[in-house]
């Protein structure tokens, strides 16, 4: 139907998450007919990337240098470190701007049944910063499930003996959110964590 | 003709499949461990009720029964959202849907089984207290067919003093029957027998002797070891 060039370029962007053949065909025939404003562009950005984003040596995060412009940034409080699973994570909390810490990526969570173990994540690399010193609390920000807060339990038992300020995220009522619309779960850890007013 | 049934059902294990939906494997009150493909489990809505431990009321259905099928759900009790904050309660609720998971063949019933594990669950995400999980390895070990006899001594035929598990037989052994056998023998500890409170040496001791059985007629049966999940959980009882 189309030429070769065409085929590949549907077939990779059929790869990408959200994306199965038909939009790729549609984002495909959109790029081509906006060379000039769309595909040139985007071939040049993507060029870019894939010569210069490298994974932080130091949190793991994307940047394109090592260590990255938030492990560098001399304006963060270089004594609290945030934990999250994915690079995502980071830029879900770089949106709210309420955080002005460091951060260090997992790159996963314990999954006995994946067969993902502590070996597998980024654990020790976190254990080795916090050890090196300045560092008084670490910040668990994993998902609110059976994998991520067992991840978190796992992680400060390792910081345990380091005599720093474990905490993690709280876990309830969202922001907007009305107590008949949430599920049991969300409401019965709301309840265990409610404050005074 | 399609083929469907509906259960209240405990959540074992969830596989994402693709983008949006994911692969759940449960155990039934009646239809015992299922699986199915949950339309949308992977999505933010789905993924609270989808977690390890949780009951649901769950419709299964497929096109002829050897399939895969689909299922739907709705959240009946919210059991693991219970144990999230407790280190131990969560450790021992993945360790007791893994060891279903690997231990129960699929499509079986196991009726009584399924209401211990509930009752279970519930208590020990409530309280974290390990007797409750030690208790239920028992359970599983006499559903799997290699109940323990714990009611008198298989030397002397008394049942006082109960205090030893032979590794062979898995019949009680008083300290008198043990004599010089002794340490050869399980530490049988009385909460198994009696009920009442459980130190976590107790605890530590059932989880040994019910490990050596499940080791010997559970796992090697099926060349396999046991779960990763119990011995994060046994590991946890050691600190």
């Amino acid at each position: 139907m189309a030429g070769a060039e065409i085929e590949a370029l549907i077939r990779q962007l059929s790869r990408l998450p959200g994306l199965g053949p038909r939009s790729a065909r549609r984002i495909a025939l959109a790029l081509i007919k906006r060379r000039d404003s769309l595909l040139d562009p985007l071939a040049r950005a993507l060029t870019a990337a894939a010569e210069a984003v490298k994974v932080c040596k130091v949190c793991g995060n994307f940047d394109s240098q090592s260590p990255c412009t938030i492990c560098t940034d001399a304006k963060r409080d270089r004594a609290t470190i945030c934990v999250v699973e994915d690079v995502a994570d980071i830029w879900a909390l770089e949106r709210t701007a309420a955080y002005r810490g460091l951060y260090h990526v997992t790159g996963g969570l314990l999954s006995p049944l994946d067969g993902v173990g502590p070996g597998d994540l980024r654990i020790d690399d976190l254990t080795r910063r916090v050890r090196e010193g300045g560092v008084k609390e670490a910040i668990l920000a994993l998902s609110a499930t059976v994998e991520g807060q067992t991840t978190a339990h796992y992680i400060a038992d390792r910081l345990k003996d380091t005599g720093i300020t474990v905490s993690g995220l709280a876990h309830g009522v969202p922001v907007g959110g009305q107590l008949d619309c949430l599920d049991d779960g969300t409401i019965s850890a709301a309840l265990k964590a409610r404050r005074a007013v | 003709m399609a083929v469907s049934w509906e259960d209240r059902a405990i959540v074992l294990s969830v596989r994402t499949h693709g983008e949006h939906d994911a692969i759940v494997t449960v155990f039934g009150a009646d239809q015992g461990r299922s699986s199915g493909m949950v339309k949308g489990g992977a999505s933010r809505r789905l993924r609270s009720q989808l977690q390890a431990g949780n009951l649901l009321k769950v419709w299964w259905r497929a096109r002829l029964e050897d399939q895969l099928g689909t299922m739907t759900c709705e959240p009946l009790q919210a059991i693991a959202g219970m144990a999230l904050d407790n280190p131990l309660a969560l450790a021992g609720v993945s360790a007791l849907c893994a060891m279903i998971d690997v231990c129960l063949p699929e499509r079986e019933s196991h009726r009584a089984l399924f209401d211990r594990t509930l009752e279970a669950l519930t208590e020990f995400s409530a309280n974290g207290d390990g007797a409750h999980y030690a208790r239920w390895e028992v359970d599983l070990l006499r559903e799997l067919g290699f109940g323990l006899d714990l009611s008198v001594c298989a030397v002397t035929g008394s049942d006082a003093d109960l205090v030893y598990v032979s590794p062979k037989t898995g019949r009680a052994v008083s300290r008198q029957g043990a004599g010089t056998y002794a340490d050869r023998l399980l530490v049988l500890p009385s909460f198994l027998r009696s009920g009442g409170q459980a130190t976590p040496d107790d605890v530590r001791a059932a989880l040994r002797l019910t490990g050596h059985f499940l080791d010997g007629h559970a796992f090697a049966a099926q060349g396999r070891h046991a779960p990763a999940a119990r011995a994060r959980f046994v590991d946890l009882l050691k600190s």
